[in-house]
């Protein structure tokens, strides 16, 4: 096959970047979307011009490093795909693929198609974990948890971070990301004791991060290469609003005392 | 060189408590006062770092991707074993004990791979504690399943996505500690050498991936938990950016390395499709609980799979391994596989292929039951090959998957350079010659969580470690070595790109340092090597600058470090002159075909000691004794 690619290339974080116009010749359909642009950075290096960057790592859909947005949809056109697994069968000979990086102001461009996404891990690192330091654990099955809860927590627990999210959303919000944490925490019985300080914490540094707020359009859960639900929202919103009231009404107890 | 495995006097069964007893250890209030870096946030080095912050200690921690979440164990699919008897059917620490020695072909230390059995039940505890939300039956109790051949249902899993599971509750324990301000995170950060000063290891030199900086960090002690180096082969399991550079680097400091050749050849991954190939996919090897493997009677047939009646397939696992059938060992099934292939009787496109069949699975449990188990690795299969695995038999094809190999370490998993510890797969550790399915996870959490951080304390309390800093001349002279090897990759200016010197590279690894070798080849190809080296040092092409973000230079290092231990690898594999585990030599076969191990001649663990470059390294072993699980021929007849 051979494709027209209009990809973003921008030098550095500060840099003004703009679209660069390159072609893909003998790409195979059996290859894959990241596998296309291999063979296009060999052609570049062995022209003596820099390759385009883009994250990537496992190459199988579960470390969340690609990103990439492909004709305006994070990860290309298929549900439940990342851009890893995307495969050039997709496409037709002769297609033009405009290729541009996540754009959300929390995940600024550091180059080409690479953005740092690090406010993701700021934001677990302010709650989204059970507090729990190795060697105090009781015996796992004294603890038993149904399969129906054991099974909605996996399927939130199953986020990639990859930020799809945030990039199909017209408002840069995190909440699909955030939510997925908090439900998988906050469904498991091992989460309860830090459900309301863990939703508030999350939630306050996903507002310091300069992620948008979020109108319901349900572009996240369309472009989630792991299928989370937008309900998931709708429970991070009740666990917010009740840990703002317990916030309230354990202030005012302190008040009293 | 001098290599003392330190093993705790005593029997097996109180090894490690006696151990734990009789270790230093360091007062709560001096913990803070010192620091530990840890390299990579895998399973192992994640596990690691949080529980040595949660002690006391000051770490930083880092690791090549944009968040420590990316690591490489996120892709590990079918379970973590442990020796909990949930199932009540005859598991205990003792029988894991043995089936690890066994599985590992004799090649282990045994008291090390006690103590990862009795570790392996806290693991599970642990990980439950953090929300790890396991696979459950409707009780609410865990659920387990049989995995790799074990005859006792010991595997616990979360889908088909246990690794990620695990990794996110060691991320989310270290992430708890980043917050906490207890351990600096490096992200986006490349190890590129090893300080040594005064004989002890004392901090590293990096390259930040996004400056292009390189620049020290210094510590009282380093541990490595960078992962294990099946990228040799170019095409593997592994994710794309997995290396050899951390331990290849320390060992050329000094740190032994062990049995290199002992790599593992996965029997289930899809097979390659083409030039454009970059790495290959694993298919879950829990597929093999219900897939039945075959190929056609008659060479070089190439009908559909569907027309070709069941008399006229060879179901060759059942056939040759009656009481193992589709379920014995990787490095068995691998090498049976390739037999397949290499007399003529593959499928596929390019011949380098076997069925994996689902019809009489789908027959005996229903379609919606087959999918349940397996859904996600279908699809996965689907998206990959374009085919239905509902409808047509999967192909599937061995690939280079996992490496025993690595650098040694002794009881408390410290290398031969004090204060330098290895976890994970980066060490050598617990599986011999040959790793058993869901025991890598098992490993890498066993040192993360329950031994380094005890032993670490041991090393610390009882060693007199001076004040370094990083003005210290050492780590300048190392810094200066590191920014002019990148220079001088920048100004070679060739015309070929690292990646088709990769590729070249792992072909020749993979032809002849695979999945079977013999001594013409071996020979051959430590004379190919490095001619090899020296054409990419001449014409290798790398573009871009050493000072910003340039992932063609960060590649061209890593290959370069494969061109130095390619050569390792081969000399180990020829010297070893013996077939055992993964490790198959063409002239030490049975008469049916099966490996023939040598335990009057190679009972040890080969440990290699650089000597500089161009120059052959010097051998030493560490001979094995098995006092408890007495060596046998192992048979999956
Ligand atoms: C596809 C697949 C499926 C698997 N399935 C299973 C399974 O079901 N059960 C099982 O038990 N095992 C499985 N394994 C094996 C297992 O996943 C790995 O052996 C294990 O996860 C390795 O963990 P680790 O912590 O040692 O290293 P890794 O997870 O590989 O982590 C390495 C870390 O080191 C860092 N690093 C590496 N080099 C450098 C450097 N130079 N500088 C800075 N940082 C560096 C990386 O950034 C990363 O953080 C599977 C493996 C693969 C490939
Ligand atoms: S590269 Fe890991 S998810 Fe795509």
């Amino acid at each position: 096959m051979r494709l027209t690619l209009k990809v973003w290339r921008q030098a550095g974080r500060s840099a003004r970047g703009g679209f660069q116009e390159v072609v893909a010749e003998g790409v195979s359909p059996d290859s894959s979307f990241l596998e296309m642009l291999d063979g296009v950075n060999e052609k570049l290096e062995a022209e003596g011009r820099e390759p385009i960057a883009f994250d990537h790592d496992c190459r199988e859909g579960i470390c969340g490093s690609c990103s990439l947005m492909i004709n305006g949809h994070p990860h290309g056109p298929d549900d439940g795909v990342t851009t890893c697994q995307l495969h050039m069968r997709r496409y037709r000979d002769g297609d033009t693929i405009v290729i541009e990086p996540w754009r959300a102001r929390a995940f600024p461009v550091i180059k080409d198609l690479i953005v740092d996404r690090s406010a993701f891990d700021r934001i677990i690192q302010v709650g989204g974990f059970v507090s729990v330091n190795t060697g105090s654990a009781q015996d796992a099955n004294n603890l038993p948890i149904g399969k129906e809860v054991a099974d909605l927590a996996m399927d939130t627990a199953a986020c990639i971070g990859c930020g799809a999210c945030v990039a199909a959303c017209p408002n840069a919000s995190a909440m699909l990301f955030v939510s997925a944490k908090a439900a998988h925490l906050g469904r498991l019985p091992q989460g309860q004791p830090e459900r309301h300080a863990r939703t508030r914490r999350m939630v306050a540094q996903m507002d310091t991060e300069g992620f948008g707020g979020c109108t319901n359009h349900g572009e996240c859960e369309a472009a989630c290469p792991k299928e989370i639900k937008m309900w998931n929202i709708s429970f991070l919103n009740r666990d917010f609003l009740q840990a703002s009231l317990s916030e309230r009404s354990a202030s005012q107890r302190a008040g009293d005392g | 060189m001098k290599l003392d495995a330190k093993i705790p006097g005593g029997p097996i069964e109180t090894k490690w408590d006696r151990h734990r007893f009789d270790m230093k250890l360091v007062n709560p209030a001096n913990k803070r006062k010192f620091s530990v870096i840890v390299v990579g946030t895998g399973l192992a080095g994640a596990s690691a770092a949080a529980s040595m912050a949660e002690l006391g200690y000051q770490v930083s921690a880092f690791c090549f991707q944009d968040s420590p979440r990316r690591a490489h164990s996120i892709a590990a699919q079918g379970g973590i074993n442990a020796a909990k008897n949930y199932q009540n059917d005859g598991d205990s620490i003792w029988r894991l004990f043995y089936d690890t020695v066994k599985g590992g072909d004799y090649r282990a230390r045994e008291a090390n791979v006690y103590r990862l059995a009795q570790s392996s039940v806290q693991i599970i505890d642990q990980c439950v504690a953090q929300g790890v939300p396991f696979a459950r039956e409707y009780g609410g109790l865990l659920a387990n399943r049989s995995f790799g051949g074990a005859q006792v249902s010991r595997t616990f899993y979360a889908r088909g996505q246990t690794g990620q599971q695990l990794l996110l509750g060691a991320y989310q324990a270290l992430a708890r500690q980043i917050g906490l301000g207890r351990v600096t995170m490096h992200p986006r950060t490349e190890m590129l050498d090893l300080v040594v000063i005064d004989g002890q290891a004392r901090g590293i030199v990096v390259r930040d991936l996004v400056s292009g900086e390189i620049r020290s960090h210094a510590a009282d002690v380093v541990v490595l938990a960078t992962g294990g180096y099946s990228n040799i082969f170019y095409l593997s399991t592994n994710a794309k950016g997995c290396n050899v550079t951390a331990i290849w680097r320390a060992h050329r400091r000094g740190a032994g390395f062990a049995n290199p050749c002992f790599t593992q050849i996965h029997p289930t991954c899809i097979p390659v499709a083409g030039e454009h190939q970059s790495k290959l996919t694993l298919m879950s090897e829990s597929l093999r609980n219900d897939g039945r493997i075959w190929v056609p009677k008659k060479a070089g047939d190439s009908r559909p799979a569907d027309q070709i009646p069941d008399a006229e397939r060879d179901y060759y696992l059942e056939r040759r391994y009656p009481a193992f059938g589709n379920l014995v060992p990787r490095d068995v099934a691998s090498r049976a596989a390739k037999e397949r292939c290499d007399s003529g009787f593959g499928v596929g496109p390019t011949k380098l292929g076997v069925f994996l069949d689902f019809r009489d699975a789908i027959k005996r449990l229903s379609e919606p039951v087959v999918a349940d188990r397996y859904g996600n690795l279908f699809q996965m299969y689907e998206q990959i090959t374009g085919e239905n695995p509902y409808k047509v038999p999967m192909r599937i094809f061995p690939a280079p998957h996992y490496t025993m190999g690595g650098l040694w370490v002794d009881y408390n998993l410290m290398s031969t350079i004090p204060g330098l510890h290895v976890l994970g797969e980066a060490n050598f550790s617990d599986h011999g010659a040959n790793r058993l399915g869901a025991s890598a996870l098992m490993q890498g959490l066993a040192d993360g969580y329950f031994v380094i951080p005890y032993t670490i304390g041991h090393y610390l309390a009882s060693t007199p470690i001076p004040k370094v800093d990083t003005g210290h001349a050492e780590f300048k002279r190392v810094e200066a070595e590191a920014n002019a090897r990148n220079r001088s990759l920048l100004a070679i200016k060739g015309k070929r790109t690292v990646d088709s010197f990769h590729r070249e590279l792992g072909r020749l690894m993979w032809d002849n340092v695979g999945m079977s070798r013999n001594r013409a080849d071996l020979e051959k190809t430590l004379a190919r090597v490095p001619e090899l080296r020296e054409e990419f040092w001449k014409n290798v092409a790398v573009e871009g600058s050493a000072d910003d973000l340039n992932q063609s230079l960060e590649k061209a290092g890593r290959v370069a470090d494969f061109f130095e231990f390619g050569e390792l690898i081969t000399r180990d594999a020829l010297e070893r002159a013996e077939s055992c585990g993964g490790h198959f030599r063409e002239e030490f076969q049975t008469e049916d075909g099966e490996a023939r191990r040598d335990d009057e001649n190679f009972c040890h663990s080969t440990v290699w000691e650089w000597q500089g470059p161009g120059k052959a390294p010097v051998q030493h072993r560490e001979p094995l004794s098995f006092e408890y699980v007495k060596p046998s021929q192992r048979s999956y007849k």
